[in-house]
């Protein structure tokens, strides 16, 4: 196999528009394989097919799936060298309880009393709102859904997040605001039939490597379509493309705004569409209107012409798909934004066909779960926490009382939790497959919060994350490859991934936690029966399918048998749709029923919610809504102290904080320490060269990274998010080099999705030495 | 006639209710939203002082009104209650401003009136959203 990490895809198999994506199937083992057990890839959104090989009761390997639609065969780097993490020398074995200052080994019983304990004695002094959970995007699908119901049904609190905050917030937020409810529009299919593709914040070539190699191969064969990208970096995605549109950080809206502005002037509207199947026209013109191509070229400091051919672009298109990623979600104004995308799309009638329609894309493998069960921020199955008749129904599902689900405003996002524990009226938090202490902005702030006196910690892990090592419990968990469940990827195709090896130790799976921690705490349901009804992942799966019927999300013709053997399926899955739905809202009926949608929407511009009588009074009943804000300045803005501005962002050879990515040697050896992107003209003003050592600072803290020159436009400097202090010595730490993104980040999220601005900050650059 | 004074009044309660947005985000720096949500505000209370500048010019006369709400508070619920009660007093306010300005035939005033009127109606949903969303915590919890 050729070397992926000289070349991340692989070879090119072309196809034409309209034409089937080639087979190709990557593979990477060491050594022989005994046998070949099913699963995906959990190392970013895409969810491609995988078998894992195992010889001698060990993962040693994996192969692409050639049957399954996401993939037909292919793995990114990732993919191909992430699972040798599972079988590190340092994985986490058994408990640890902090005794004395120190982790310390513990067995299962004892930890896991301790946990019950301080919950038991907290629901009874202070009651549920002391406790918080702050949960993942790569979980599987059971673990979520019993940990919902087990803290909003159980327990009653609403402090249950995920870091799917972080992640595809404002994803799931855009596509309620805009359409009524959670769920991808469009499937990864739709390149295959378009003709346009307007990349918006989004470096598919990094972040989503099959994706990218799904789109290459049909920019490599005949009528490939022509691609726009806006991103404040010249990436790979970039250099492919007729236009690039470069614009400053935090201005999303402005350049979107100005797209629309120059649609509706040119009169490349579909009249039709938008009058029959939208609402918000005449508000949308009005505030877009001053957004011409000049003022837009002075806000986001690229050329007018070069907006004015992008719109162009899209004007003329038949089949036009957009993506959008994290450099909208994380952003400034990021719904109002990742709104405006889906304007654009709107505008010119182009969703719900083949090739036509809008991909408000997740960063993580399983953030779709996170969000459907109830773990992100709403009522599972999308049931709006404002709708009563909603709530009743969840109630019904759970046997509790409705009152005992809070619903009386949304589920604390995750800034507000740690926000709680900062304050001290949550002393109890539960994290569970995340790393904040290297995820979260404003790194100082958040360490000392998770060390805060009063905060009784539980971290759940496979690893001595940065998090954990703040831990008063530590859980050992099980990873992908030792448990069996679901899990759904980015354009709904739902996966199942089979255990194929017994879990190292002491360890077990996240469910098998949740489910202990419900009985030590002896939930019980209205009629005092115990609370959880099942015991195992698929017995919680069927459950599971119950809670979806009739939802956006049905999955109730899935079942673990139907996903074994041949390709995932996309939901939703029923009755109606038993292969499963390639593309929503083909017959542009859009969920914003009252009774139907999963949110009332915001007024995009501040946050403010919507109440049930002012959605009634809008009257979308159907229709589309087309959301309209104006583009304000970010609240840091680079000026004469600080006057670069700050990106972050993922890369091709790691994933989040390389608690997995980090341990696969290829991937380590290839990108093994940060590093701080500056374009040319910006390095000979500073005079760095390549390698010099740096320090960033913003007012918050600083990173010490070596210089790579090239990449963002001027004014801007890059640093990955991948990099904490598990793998380097005390002396590396925070306060010895710092390295962490988010030292230097703010604590700040959108005012819509609640999703913090890492995106925004301002810094300044010297070089050291 | 009397919307001359009542101008001058609303141009007092709208440069209040900027200080007032101002010192409340110092007020609770740590609580982060409120922070940089009140700032923005803010400055979109002055850009509503600007605005009614040369309309209240017009109409001339000075203030005999007063207003309703009372202090800042350093606990974040008591303080969201007043910055709501702020905004609702604006709103209301612009109300009788639009109101008079149908009477007085005056296109110009209307115009900006309703386009006032709705945006610190906005600013009022968005604290009894936070205050919504804060109240349960700081009440039962904390």
């Amino acid at each position: 196999m050729a070397d992926r990490i000289a070349d991340p895809w692989g070879p090119r198999t072309p196809y034409p528009q309209g034409g089937d994506w080639p087979v190709r199937v990557d593979e990477y083992t060491d050594g022989p394989v005994d046998r070949w057990v099913q699963s995906a890839c959990v190392l970013c959104s895409h969810g491609c097919a995988l078998d894992i090989g195992v010889r001698d009761g060990k993962i040693v390997g994996v192969r692409g799936r050639e049957v399954d639609r996401v993939n037909h065969g292919r793995l990114g780097p990732k993919g191909l060298y992430g699972w040798q993490a599972n079988n590190s020398g340092d994985r986490l074995l058994h408990p640890l309880v902090r005794r004395d200052g120190e982790l310390r080994e513990a067995s299962w019983d004892e930890a896991m009393d301790l946990v019950a304990e301080r919950s038991r004695e907290l629901l009874a002094t202070k009651g549920s709102g002391a406790l918080g959970f702050y949960t993942t995007g790569q979980l599987f699908l059971e673990d979520y859904y019993t940990l919902a119901l087990i803290a909003r049904g159980g327990i009653g609190t609403n402090h249950l997040d995920g870091n799917t905050r972080l992640c595809t917030a404002t994803a799931g937020q855009a596509l309620k605001e805009t359409f009524g409810c959670d769920g991808q529009p469009n499937g990864v299919h739709d390149i295959e039939y378009c003709d346009t593709i307007l990349h918006v914040g989004i470096n598919t070539a990094e972040t989503q490597t099959v994706l990218w190699m799904h789109e290459l191969d049909r920019l490599r064969g005949a009528d490939p379509p022509r691609t726009i990208v806006i991103d404040p970096r010249e990436t790979e995605s970039a250099r492919e493309a007729q236009v690039h549109l470069a614009i400053k950080p935090g201005t999303n809206l402005a350049v979107l705004n100005g797209l629309a502005q120059q649609l509706i002037e040119n009169d490349c509207i579909d009249r039709e569409f938008v009058d029959v199947n939208t609402i918000g026209f005449d508000a949308l013109e009005k505030t877009v209107s001053s957004y011409t191509p000049e003022r837009v070229a002075e806000i986001c400091g690229v050329a007018a012409a070069d907006v004015r051919r992008a719109a162009e672009i899209i004007g003329e298109a038949e089949h036009l798909l957009t993506f959008v990623l994290q450099g909208v979600y994380q952003s400034h104004q990021a719904t109002a934004s990742a709104c405006a995308a889906n304007n654009v799309n709107l505008l010119r009638g182009m969703i719900g066909r083949p090739g036509a329609g809008i991909l408000q894309m997740n960063g993580q493998p399983t953030a779709q779960n996170t969000r459907e069960t109830g773990c992100n921020g709403d009522l599972p199955a999308f049931r709006n926490w404002q709708n009563e008749a909603h709530v009743a129904e969840l109630a019904g599902l759970w046997n509790v009382e409705p009152l005992q689900i809070p619903h009386w405003g949304p589920p604390t996002h995750a800034m507000e939790i740690f926000r709680y524990a900062e304050q001290g009226s949550i002393e109890f938090l539960w994290v569970i497959g995340t790393n904040p202490a290297v995820s979260l902005p404003e790194l100082h702030r958040i360490r000392s919060i998770l060390s805060r006196e009063g905060l009784f910690l539980v971290v759940s892990d496979a690893f001595l994350s940065e998090t954990a090592r703040l831990a008063d419990v530590v859980l050992p968990a099980a990873i992908w490859g030792e448990k069996t469940g679901t899990f759904t990827n980015t354009d709904r195709t739902v996966h199942l991934s089979e255990q194929a090896v017994q879990p190292p130790g002491d360890v077990r799976s996240d469910i098998e936690t949740f489910l202990d921690y419900a009985q030590r705490l002896d939930l019980r349901d209205k009629d005092g029966q115990p609370l959880v009804k099942w015991s195992t992942p698929e017995e919680c799966f069927e459950a599971w399918k119950e809670c979806t019927r009739g939802r956006p999300c049905d999955y109730t013709g899935l079942s673990y048998e139907k996903l074994r053997g041949g390709s995932g399926i996309q939901w939703p899955c029923n009755d109606e749709a038993p292969d499963g739905t390639e593309r929503l809202y083909t017959d542009l009926t859009f969920p914003t029923f009252p009774e139907i949608c999963e949110d009332y929407g915001h007024d995009v511009q501040t946050g403010a919610t919507f109440s049930e009588a002012e959605f009634k009074a809008l009257g979308p009943q159907g229709r589309a809504v087309l959301k309209a804000a104006e583009w304000t300045p970010p609240h840091e803005w680079a000026g004469d102290e600080y006057p670069f501005a700050l990106a972050t962002g993922r890369t091709v050879y790691h994933f989040h904080t390389r608690t997995k990515t980090g341990r696969a040697p290829e991937l380590q050896a290839a990108a093994p320490d940060a590093w701080v992107e500056l374009c040319a003209k910006d390095a000979e003003r500073l005079g760095v060269s390549e390698g010099d050592m740096l320090r960033v600072s913003s007012p918050r803290g600083s990173v010490e990274a070596p210089a790579r020159v090239g990449g963002p436009r001027e004014g801007v400097v890059f640093i990955p998010f991948h990099y904490g202090y598990w793998d380097v010595g005390d002396e590396a730490g925070p306060d010895g080099r710092p390295r962490a993104a988010n030292e230097l980040t703010m604590t700040i999220w959108d005012p819509v999705s609640k999703q913090p601005q890492l995106k925004t900050a301002a810094v300044k650059v010297e070089k050291l030495g | 006639m009397r919307i001359g004074p009542l101008l001058a009044h609303l141009r007092e309660l709208e440069a209040g209710v900027a200080a007032e947005l101002r010192a409340a985000a110092e007020r609770h720096r740590d609580d982060h939203d409120v922070y940089h949500q009140c700032h923005t505000f803010a400055v979109t209370a002055d850009k509503r002082v600007q605005k009614l500048e040369p309309l209240a010019e017009r109409y001339g006369g000075k203030s005999t009104w007063k207003s309703a709400v009372g202090d800042g508070s350093d606990d974040l619920l008591e303080d969201l209650r007043s910055l709501y009660l702020r905004a609702q007093e604006s709103a209301i306010t612009w109300v009788m401003v639009m109101q008079a300005a149908k009477a007085a035939r005056d296109q110009e005033l209307l115009t900006l009136a309703t386009e006032c009127q709705s945006e610190t109606e906005v600013q009022a949903k968005w604290f009894m959203t936070r205050i919504k969303t804060g109240a349960p915590q700081a009440l039962v919890v904390a």
